[in-house]
């Protein structure tokens, strides 16, 4: 089999691992499971970041750089989003986006 | 000798600036206490006054020199693209005898009200009122353009609806106030048109410009239909005066603002603001000359009629200010056709004399107001003579004076008008001036005969008023005996105010010729005057004829005269059956085509937020749906719409980076 | 050899995915989510960049997933098996996911310039390069990104709290 693992199969890797997130934040009801699709695109930009680093830019790291920050904003989008699930749940006991409609008009 | 005087002209901005301070100072600071706040005004104007007659003097010694060429002192106020007003400051006869007249009779009546206004609610707001009411006039009287004089024309107009309705609480004085106001706001519109319309043919409103353009350029200055630019102009420029000084047919308001305080009647009713529109029609007599004969014609016309008008409806009228109210219009009517027979000097002069003898009789008036405890109808007084000997003597000159008696103030002012009128060919005019004058010898001798000479009244107790009231009224019945003096021959009044001439097309100032005295003339008019005063002394003291049986006899004309030719009756008809069928005709558009558009668009803007807001669902899911839906579509435009797919450039996107 | 791996954990990485976004119960999608972490956690380390697989590992798949697990617990309610049902309008999410994919894949596919295998790697100690660069170039972000976290840590622990209700 005369394939070799090249930047653009990373890349659809990532487009994939993306697409998949991008179908759960659409069509999940449950709000736990959409912030869990958002961590699934985080990773495939990231995977990006590091795949460009690694085909485009051999002596530098800034590829890295960036997704190590990418993941930081992660983590703390992780902590305050889960907070705010909770903080509704708490006063609406639903976890139900559909529900969540209480700015509207 | 000029060149010293022109220094004290420079200073005459003075003269208005110290009642303003006084208005400030009374509004802003001294408002609590009474004493201080009458203090500041009276001593604000007599300080004025003071200043005036140091102009009037400096006028004098400067005989020919400051009618050829006036002092006139500008500082540009307003200066943008194709508008430059200034404000300033102008010296010359006219102004420096009004600015005599006014600050003389504004002082004395200022002085009055102490007596007058004693114990009233409304004291320092009153005297601030004044105060600003002698600033407006002050400047208008010195105003050097159009602008400025309308500016102050608005000023005195607040300033007379401010005092007519100085006792607000009182709902007839409220209504006059804006029956004034409003009335007069129907003249100052014409007024206002006239100074635009002058503005757009000669680019400036001051008066010394405007009187040269006129002379420079009035070939081709035809309207449609032949009607000279010029005399078009002048006729809405003339609607002003008919507003403000009372003119048939505007003159309704008047006589209702006689509900203010009778110090306000004597000051601004009677002596100074009414006269406005003279001075603004003396001012710019050089344009009515050369829009005569049809402009002067109809302020003749006007005048003439008003002067007439008014003197037969004071003849039944039993209120002793409706009386002085009648009396002034019908002044005020010899004043304009004075001026529309051409005699500007005569009408100058009247107009001082009038405020004088007119101020002492307002006056006198309100001192028997006073006396009588607000009791105006005149049978209701009598027997006042004895009594109250000061108002009585100065009041009887007053009469005398008005009724053209020599060789008080008033003979040697109506006589010049009557003159003038027969001499300028106006026999017409003049047989009705003549008339007049015998009607207002016979209605002020009737007020005084009944009021001061009739029986006494057993329910009064009239005493004699205070030295505040009383001292004005013998500084004015002065003025009354000797104002007429400055007509005598030599460096007389005609020689200071001058009047135009029209010389094919070029008007100019008359060379002075003195004149003698028509003693033929004046003999007939003094006769008018004295048949006057005996036809009431016939009537009224020796009842030798019966005034109820002549009112029997014609019961008709005394109903018409009584009711004032029912001209308020005819104004609210209009007003009801015209104004408010108009009003409803645009109510129904307002309400149904303005309205309807209005909320018509209001209901789109409703209707299609109704169907937009669908595509809000509140669901962050749908949001980013259309999102990343509008993503792609962005993408295909960027790409596709390059027509060609190998520009299929993911950099493209991006903003071309490459 | 290293592109059978890479198949084996980029495979492994999309699968646990697909299991993510398509699985009814939301404790089974949570322990996908920490496989697809892994997944890429390798992939990661197949690009030379092993720093950021250990963070993946240790961040997400140590951190974040627990964190998940204890907001599905805290929040669960009723049926598990159907703790994470699909909305009305799935339909349309699977359309336009799927419209996103292709434009994305025609990018990565018609574009030459990224059609090219891995070139030498010339960073020896990829780890104390990165820090270097952190607290020297990437100084400001790296502070900025302390405070952003310390920020977040404080507002979570607010939101969890709630407001205690006034008496």
């Amino acid at each position: 089999m005369n394939f070799s693992v090249g930047l653009s199969t990373y890349l659809l890797v990532g487009a994939m691992l993306f697409c998949l997130g991008l179908y759960g934040l659409f069509a999940k009801k449950n709000v736990v499971a959409i912030l869990m699709s958002i961590e699934l695109m985080l990773n495939a930009v990231n995977l990006n970041f590091v795949a460009f680093n690694r085909f485009l830019a051999t002596d530098r790291l800034i590829g890295n750089v960036a997704a190590l920050f990418v993941i930081v904003l992660a983590a703390a989008e992780v902590a305050v989003g889960l907070a705010l699930v909770i903080a509704i749940y708490r006063s609406r006991q639903t976890t139900n986006v559909d529900e969540f409609n209480w700015l509207k008009w | 000798m000029f060149t010293q005087m022109h220094s004290l002209y420079e200073s005459a901005w003075v003269i208005p600036a110290l009642p303003f301070l006084s208005f400030l100072l009374i509004a802003f600071v001294t408002k609590r206490s009474k004493g201080l706040s009458a203090a500041i005004s009276i001593l604000a104007i007599l300080t004025s006054l003071a200043l005036a007659i140091a102009i009037v003097l400096g006028v004098v010694g400067s005989g020919a020199e400051i009618v050829e060429h006036p002092a006139v002192v500008n500082v540009n106020w307003l200066d943008i693209q194709g508008l430059t007003i200034n404000f300033g400051t102008l010296v010359d006869p006219l102004s420096t005898m009004m600015l005599f007249v006014v600050t003389l009779v504004a002082s004395m009546v200022q002085i009055y009200s102490v007596g007058y206004m004693h114990g009233d609610r409304g004291w320092s707001r009153y005297f601030a009122y004044q105060s600003l009411f002698a600033m407006s006039m002050l400047g208008l009287v010195i105003s050097t353009n159009l602008l400025e004089l309308f500016v102050f024309w608005e000023l005195v107009g607040l300033c007379s609806y401010l005092l007519i309705g100085f006792w607000y609480h009182k709902v007839s004085a409220r209504e006059a106030a804006k029956k004034a106001f409003i009335t007069t706001r129907v003249g100052d519109f014409g007024l206002l048109l006239g100074i635009l319309f002058l503005y757009g043919q000669f680019g400036t409103l001051d008066f010394a410009q405007l009187a040269q353009a006129m002379n420079a350029n009035l070939q081709g200055l035809v309207l449609a239909g032949g009607v000279s630019y010029i005399t078009l102009t002048t006729f809405l420029l003339f609607t002003g005066p008919i507003g403000k000084s009372g003119q048939f047919p505007l003159h309704v308001w008047l006589p209702d603002a006689m509900e203010g305080p009778t110090p306000v009647s004597a000051l601004i009713h009677a002596a100074t603001m009414v006269v406005a529109g003279v001075y603004l029609v003396g001012r710019m007599y050089f344009m009515f000359q050369h829009a005569a004969p049809s402009a002067l014609e109809f302020v003749a016309g006007i005048g003439a009629l008003t002067a007439i008008f008014a003197a037969s409806i004071a003849i039944a009228q039993d209120d002793i200010k409706r009386i002085l109210a009648y009396s002034t219009l019908s002044q005020l009517g010899y004043m304009m056709f004075a001026l529309g027979v051409g005699a500007l000097t005569a009408s100058m002069f009247h107009l001082m004399t009038h405020a004088f003898f007119k101020a002492l009789m307002f006056l006198g008036a309100g001192s028997v107001i006073h006396a009588l405890h607000e009791k105006q109808n005149i049978w209701d007084m009598g027997g006042l003579w004895k009594k109250m000997p000061i108002t009585g003597w100065t009041f009887f000159i007053g009469v005398l004076a008005i009724s053209g008696i020599p060789p008080f103030a008033g003979f040697w002012s109506k006589d010049e008008i009557l003159a003038a009128a027969l001499h300028n060919g106006h026999p017409i005019i003049y047989a009705v001036g003549l008339f007049t004058a015998f009607l207002t010898a016979f209605y002020m001798s009737r007020l005084f005969f009944v009021a001061f000479m009739g029986p006494e009244k057993k329910e009064n107790h009239p005493h004699e008023s205070p030295y505040w009231m009383t001292v004005p009224l013998i500084v004015l019945a002065f003025f009354s005996v000797v104002g007429g003096l400055v007509a005598l021959p030599t460096h007389n009044f005609a020689f200071f105010v001058r009047d135009y001439v029209n010389l094919n097309g070029v008007v100019a100032l008359k060379e002075f010729e003195p004149e003698g005295l028509a003693w033929g003339l004046a003999g007939i008019s003094v006769l008018a005057g004295l048949l006057g005063i005996g036809l009431a002394y016939m009537t009224y003291v020796r009842q030798a004829i019966q005034a109820e049986a002549v009112v029997a006899k014609f019961p008709g004309v005394y109903k018409l005269l009584k009711n004032k030719y029912y001209i308020d009756e005819i104004y609210l008809w209009l007003i009801h059956h015209i104004m408010d069928g108009l009003a409803k005709v645009l109510y129904w558009f307002d309400i149904y085509i303005v309205d309807g558009i209005i909320n018509g668009l209001a209901l789109i803007t409703r209707g299609s937020a109704r169907g937009l807001r669908r595509m809000h669902t509140g669901q962050m899911q749908t949001y980013a749906l259309v999102f990343f839906f509008a993503v792609v579509v962005i993408y295909l435009v960027y790409t596709l719409g390059e027509g060609q797919f190998a520009a299929l450039n993911p950099l493209a996107m991006l903003g071309g980076v490459k | 050899m290293s592109t059978i791996v890479f198949f084996i954990f980029a495979i492994l990485a999309v699968a646990a995915a697909w299991g993510v976004v398509t699985s009814k119960n939301i404790v089974h999608s949570a322990l996908f989510l920490a496989l697809t972490f892994v997944g890429v956690a390798a992939l990661y380390v197949m690009l030379n960049a092993e720093f950021i697989a250990a963070v993946q590992i240790l961040v997400y798949t140590g951190a974040v997933s627990i964190m998940v697990v204890f907001a599905v617990m805290l929040t669960l309610r009723g049926d598990v098996g159907e703790s994470s049902p699909e909305n009305k309008k799935w339909g349309w999410g699977l359309f336009v996911a799927g419209l996103v994919f292709v434009m994305i894949t025609a990018v990565i596919l018609t574009n030459a310039d990224w059609r090219i295998l891995e070139g030498p790697w010339t960073i020896q100690n990829s780890t104390a390069a990165l820090s270097n660069l952190l607290l020297t170039n990437y100084m400001i972000p790296f502070e900025a990104a302390a405070i952003l976290l310390t920020v977040a840590l404080v507002g979570a622990v607010i939101l969890a709290k709630g407001v205690r209700e006034n008496k």
